[in-house]
């Protein structure tokens, strides 16, 4: 079956509509970051770096680097008007104490009632590293996940219990894939929208277990 | 008088001993107090324990305290980055040792030390692999692990502005882990890149009390160099 998916664009201005005017948002790592771009002017979307910065604007131009004012990818970045600095223990107090509206991160894998694992494979040659996602995924009043649906080798990345190491128990809310968008729901995954042509039926089939 | 201003970073880092656990301010390179790393580095405290958010870029500052085999345990939330190779390979090799800790954990548990908590309980890392062996508790239909504080012998920061009372201003995202490290510390040593004449910093823009600071030492301003991403022949972030 030839899949009609959504493109990584695609997904990412849909992520970026779905956030609301005003939220304070942590985009994650990787393709997370992209929905930054999507964001349409007029609105006023927070941007949260966990470094120490809220107000966060786009990368600066070629030469204008500052790299004492960087994101959580090391990236060199800007600062909006109204943007502040503060310490990481008010960084993090600010995910932990559920100040931050939305969090959008990467995943290995999520599970059909949220659990996230996007932290390591559990491969025993690779130097294990964590940084901030523990604390977002569990932190932020929602947190929504942006991945392909299906690994590289064709498996569901939506699974009934992850296998690999855990990020947050019960912390993923909305899973936004290149084929479908779910909600994590204690009675399993809901269907939200799928791309064009895809029926429940067709989903259910790549997943390997039933969804709502 | 009170004069926390040294005559040089020398002067200011003083004497560490061999088993002290080191606290090293910044994330990637933003915020490393290279200067005071390369004074720790002559002056050869080995046996360390070194608290950072990550584990050193390239060849420079934190990578080179590794590489001179001073350290024996890194406490740190993300060690691998695109140019941590000088940890990369003493790690694989069983050379350091790494406690790896959730980024929000670390820096409260350096809070706590600074504050003088016994030890809390944090909802971060509840269920993972990291929590393991670790006392856990429900409070109020959310779960909880028991965090200790992370106490160092010195801390060793970069700050932008001081004064001779050890007050500190930070510049940008530079400030991260700086705050809550100059707390935590039995000593802390700051490098700052202007000195001000007491009263001359903005008493509503001292983001470190000089009760924090013990020493501080002027080095010039070199703009922070990319780190932590891949970058080209003239290090430029690619």
């Amino acid at each position: 079956m030839k899949l009609a998916r959504r493109s990584k664009e695609e997904l990412a201005r849909l992520v970026a509509a779905d956030i609301p005017d005003g939220a304070y948002v942590n985009l994650g790592i990787g393709q997370p970051t992209t929905v930054a771009n999507h964001i349409v002017s007029g609105r006023e979307v927070i941007l949260h770096s966990e470094n120490g910065i809220l107000g966060m604007g786009p990368s600066p131009q070629p030469g204008e680097e500052d790299y004492d004012l960087i994101n959580a990818g090391k990236q060199a970045v800007t600062l909006l008007p109204g943007g502040a600095y503060f310490h990481h223990a008010d960084s993090f107090a600010m995910m932990r104490g559920g100040h931050l509206d939305i969090c959008v991160l990467g995943a290995f894998q999520v599970s059909e009632c949220g659990d996230l694992a996007n932290w390591s494979t559990g491969q025993p040659d690779a130097v294990p590293a964590v940084g901030g996602a523990m604390d977002l995924a569990i932190g932020a009043k929602q947190t929504w996940v942006m991945m392909d649906l299906l690994s590289r080798d064709g498996h569901s990345k939506l699974v009934r219990t992850c296998t690999y190491p855990l990020t947050g128990l019960r912390c993923v809310k909305r899973v936004y894939t290149d084929l479908a968008t779910f909600d994590c729901t204690s009675q399993g995954l809901r269907l939200v929208d799928a791309a064009a042509g895809l029926t429940a039926a067709d989903l259910s089939n790549l997943i390997g277990f039933a969804i709502r | 008088m009170i004069n926390k201003i040294a005559a040089s970073v020398a002067d200011a880092l003083g004497d560490v001993s061999d088993g002290a656990t080191v606290l090293i301010g910044g994330f990637g390179t933003a915020g490393i107090p290279n200067e005071l790393i390369d004074a720790l580095i002559a002056q050869g405290a080995r046996d360390l324990t070194v608290v950072n958010n990550n584990a050193g870029n390239g060849e420079q500052g934190l990578a080179a305290l590794l590489k001179s085999g001073q350290v024996r345990k890194m406490i740190c939330s993300f060690p691998r980055s695109a140019d941590s190779w000088v940890f990369d390979e003493l790690y694989r090799r069983g050379a350091v040792e790494l406690e790896l800790v959730p980024q929000g954990n670390l820096a409260e548990r350096l809070r706590a030390a600074g504050a003088g908590i016994g030890a809390f309980f944090s909802p971060t890392g509840y269920g993972t692999e990291l929590a393991q062996g670790k006392e856990t508790r429900e409070i109020g239909g959310r779960h909880y692990v028991l965090e200790h504080p992370i106490r160092g012998d010195v801390a060793l920061i970069r700050a932008e502005g001081g004064d001779r009372w050890g007050n500190l201003t930070y510049r940008k995202a530079a400030r991260n882990f700086g705050p809550v490290m100059a707390m935590a510390a039995a000593r802390t040593v700051a490098v700052v890149h202007r000195l001000a004449d007491l009263g001359s910093l903005d008493p509503e823009c001292i983001v470190t009390p000089g009760i924090f600071v013990d020493r501080i030492a002027l080095v010039e301003h070199v703009a922070t160099r990319a780190g932590g991403v891949r970058q080209d022949a003239k290090g430029r972030a690619a």
